[in-house]
């Protein structure tokens, strides 16, 4: 970074942060720069388009909920290939996954990348947020002084981006003028192919299969955390008040209600996100619902052991349990499809959850009625 | 992959054809295809298919566009029912 740059100050967009719009360029230092481009500002870190094994280890291990929170790079104007001043620029979030595989996606191109502090969101959460947002570029823009870079004025910014980014505004106040992307950056190569031209497919959300594959690692770390505190307690009290040894009592008592949460949470997070356009019904929750009653069903035909002997109480009360879990968990996965409105979220959840409430303290109830009765 | 579909009649869309001055930024940025432009005008395509982005809102120059937008989470609306902000993620 050049920090013996004077200072500039243009006019500045609304009211903006302290420190904002002053000069910065992104530390060459950090992992995946391959080097430095002189241009008439300063050294802008050039990155590859190979991604290597480290990083595909941490796109793992975020993929399951871990390390998270620093998947980040820095902000500011990165060089990939040996862009000039007619190249273009594409504008990225600092959540190291969207950037690699922008990135990968652009090896073998002379481009510009312009990284905006979306604290380490992808660009569409950090869309909705507001931090990738028209305020942010233009800061960003100025702190690069990208106009000094390139001589054309334009922008390329992901059309997910446009939930933050006003583009007649980011115009008005950088005399930037803002193109949107296609929606899949897999589209890239054809948008900058066809003349940065999107066909009307580039610019639809679906959600197919693979995507929601990969949702579904964090979605069982997420109800984990959120259930085996649950389990925890089931198998303690079924230990300390069942019948015989504090062994014996916890597998023939907790053993059930334990399974049963694990179908809810299998039902829940696995099931249901995969199989989605197949299992009947638009709310999220009853598609949770019918992927539970689907497993119990199967797991109760198919497996003595889930069961075992148990008495009509507890069998009743696991299958509550699995029911109230799977609706629960059917229901959080709106938060990660693509298609859902707040508005019918929201009235879903007012309808769903005061059944799910009353389900599973009903199974609950019915758990301890068995356990007390022996 | 058939398109998916949310619950009907729940958006709060609404568009006021009057203001729109014909720029198509609203058919670029929604991610549902769920304006379309006839005779220089925007018109609403498929309501029901909206998810409350906000992008077509937020890149109408005329204004012509609102929607209460916000992203659909159950950890968001909880908090909104508790009355505590939190981001959805
Ligand atoms: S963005 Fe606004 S002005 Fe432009 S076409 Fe759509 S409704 Fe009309
Ligand atoms: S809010 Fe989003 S999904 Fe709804 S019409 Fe506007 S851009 Fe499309």
């Amino acid at each position: 970074m050049k920090n013996n740059q004077a200072l500039v100050s243009l006019p500045m967009a609304t009211p903006v942060p302290e420190g904002a719009g002053e000069f910065r360029l992104p530390s060459a230092s950090q992992p995946f720069v391959l080097g430095t481009l002189a241009t008439a500002v300063g050294d802008v870190p050039i990155v590859g388009g190979e991604l290597v094994w480290q990083d595909l280890r941490g796109h793992y291990l975020v993929r399951w909920n871990v390390g998270r929170k620093s998947f980040t790079v820095e902000p500011g104007l990165y060089a990939i290939g040996e862009p000039g001043s007619d190249s273009a620029v594409l504008v990225s979030a600092n959540y190291k996954m969207s950037f690699d595989i922008l990135r990968q996606t652009l090896g073998g191109y002379d481009a510009w990348i312009l990284v905006l502090d979306t604290k380490g969101i992808n660009v569409w959460c950090a869309a909705g947020e507001g931090t990738f947002g028209t305020g942010e570029l233009v800061d960003r823009i100025q702190a690069s002084r990208l106009d000094e870079v390139v001589s054309h004025r334009r922008l390329i910014v992901p059309q997910l981006g446009a939930t933050g980014v006003a583009a007649f505004e980011v115009k008005k106040y950088s005399g930037f003028a803002v193109t949107y992307g296609p929606v899949m950056v897999q589209d890239l190569p054809l948008f900058l192919a066809n003349g940065c031209k999107a066909t009307p497919d580039m610019r639809i959300k679906l959600f197919p299969l693979q995507e929601r594959l990969v949702l579904v690692p964090v979605e069982i770390m997420l109800a984990l955390k959120q259930w085996l505190p649950l389990i925890f307690v089931l198998l303690l009290v079924a230990g300390f008040f069942g019948e015989g040894t504090f062994l014996q009592a916890m597998l023939v008592h907790g053993l059930p209600p334990t399974l049963a949460v694990l179908v809810g949470i299998v039902a829940g997070t696995i099931v249901t996100p995969l199989l989605l356009p197949w299992i009947p019904g638009r709310a999220f929750s009853c598609k949770g619902a019918l992927c539970g009653l689907f497993l119990f069903g199967l797991l109760y035909t198919f497996s003595g052991a889930f069961v075992m002997d148990s008495s009509l109480y507890l069998r009743f009360a696991c299958l509550l349990i699995t029911l109230a879990i799977s609706s629960w968990l059917g229901m959080a996965f709106t938060g990660s499809s693509t298609y859902t409105s707040l508005n019918g979220v929201r009235k879903e959840m007012l309808l769903a959850m005061p059944g799910q409430f009353v389900t599973i303290l009903t199974g609950l109830g019915l758990w301890a009625t068995s356990l007390w009765l022996g | 992959m058939s398109k998916f579909k949310y619950l009907e009649d729940v958006v709060t869309l609404e568009y006021d054809q009057e203001k729109c001055v014909g720029c198509t930024m609203c058919t670029i940025v929604c991610p549902h295809e769920v304006f379309r432009m006839e005779a220089k005008k925007a018109f609403l395509l498929a309501r029901n298919l909206c998810m409350e982005c906000g992008a077509c809102m937020r890149n109408c120059p005329a204004g012509a566009i609102t929607v209460e937008a916000g992203e659909g989470c159950v950890r968001g609306i909880i908090n909104e029912l508790l009355g505590i902000e939190g981001p959805c993620c």
